[in-house]
């Protein structure tokens, strides 16, 4: 089992590093594991994608695709890898305490 | 995967020489897929792979029925159609309204979305030199996406330090 110390909280990781337990989310986790990914502030539009995801995978059980989330977001292809670059789908996915995300488009 | 401790890949180049849907298809996959691991893509389009990136042909293209003895119906675990059938009019348009209908359910766009998806997230398109001038095509001729048209020693050079994948 691996465990992590995150802003004075022990979480439990997945074998990809992303939270194991949802519940073990909180926005000051969101922010330290953003910084962790490269993402050094959330501003309202990277939230608008960690919310959107959280959205999705409750109702679908995974992270919605790159296009579906560039069509349903509001935020277009060109932003979502400027808000989270090298690797949008995985970053948002992580931040937002999800598994990795399992689909390929 | 977490054991792999192999130095992982930072740039593909990756050759689209088929012009049937199937043929273009995995490469447009493989290059999306690259850029959203943050790992630089870049795809040259040579031979009939041009006609992905040709504003004529672009939202046509076809899966071949003709010499492709992998065909089965009424699908993959059905059983193989003889290549004859393959033939009979209708025949392509029928199995690529199939398989574009299958896409769409797995959220894969058609071409065009999709190579601008590819060139948003940062990739970049070419079209081989001698594919374009053996075709007599002018670079007003293709997708106002398409990075550039370059010749063969060009595509080494922005190539240089990743991994070639020829599809």
């Amino acid at each position: 089992m691996v465990t992590k110390e995150i802003a004075d909280k022990i979480v439990e990781l997945d074998a990809d590093g992303h939270l194991k337990n949802r519940n073990d989310w909180t926005e000051v986790i969101a922010r330290e594991l953003a910084k962790e990914e490269g993402v050094p502030e959330l501003t309202d539009r990277h939230w608008a994608v960690i919310n959107y995801m959280k959205k999705e995978f409750d109702a679908k059980g995974d992270a919605p695709s790159i296009r579906k989330l560039t069509k349903e977001s509001g935020v277009d292809t060109k932003e979502l890898y400027a808000l989270f670059p090298k690797g949008p789908a995985k970053k948002a996915a992580k931040i937002a305490g999800l598994p990795k995300p399992k689909g390929c488009i | 995967m977490s054991d792999n401790h192999a130095q992982p890949i930072s740039r593909v180049s990756i050759v689209v020489s088929h012009g049937s849907l199937e043929g273009v298809y995995p490469g447009l996959i493989m290059a999306n897929g690259a850029r959203m691991e943050g790992i630089e893509a870049s795809l040259f389009f040579t031979f009939f792979g041009l006609y992905a990136i040709m504003e004529k042909t672009m939202d046509s293209l076809r899966v071949a029925t003709v010499g492709n003895p992998a065909m089965r119906v009424p699908d993959a675990r059905g059983f193989p159609m003889p290549t004859v059938l393959g033939a009979i009019p209708g025949m392509s348009a029928f199995a690529t309204s199939m398989m574009k209908k299958e896409m769409e359910k797995l959220d894969i766009p058609p071409v065009r979305e999709f190579l601008q998806m590819i060139k948003d997230a940062g990739g970049e398109l070419y079209a081989c030199k001698a594919s374009v001038d053996m075709f007599h095509l002018k670079k007003e001729d293709f997708f106002k996406e398409v990075n550039d048209v370059i010749s063969v020693g060009q595509f080494y050079e922005k190539a240089a330090g990743g991994q070639i994948i020829f599809t």
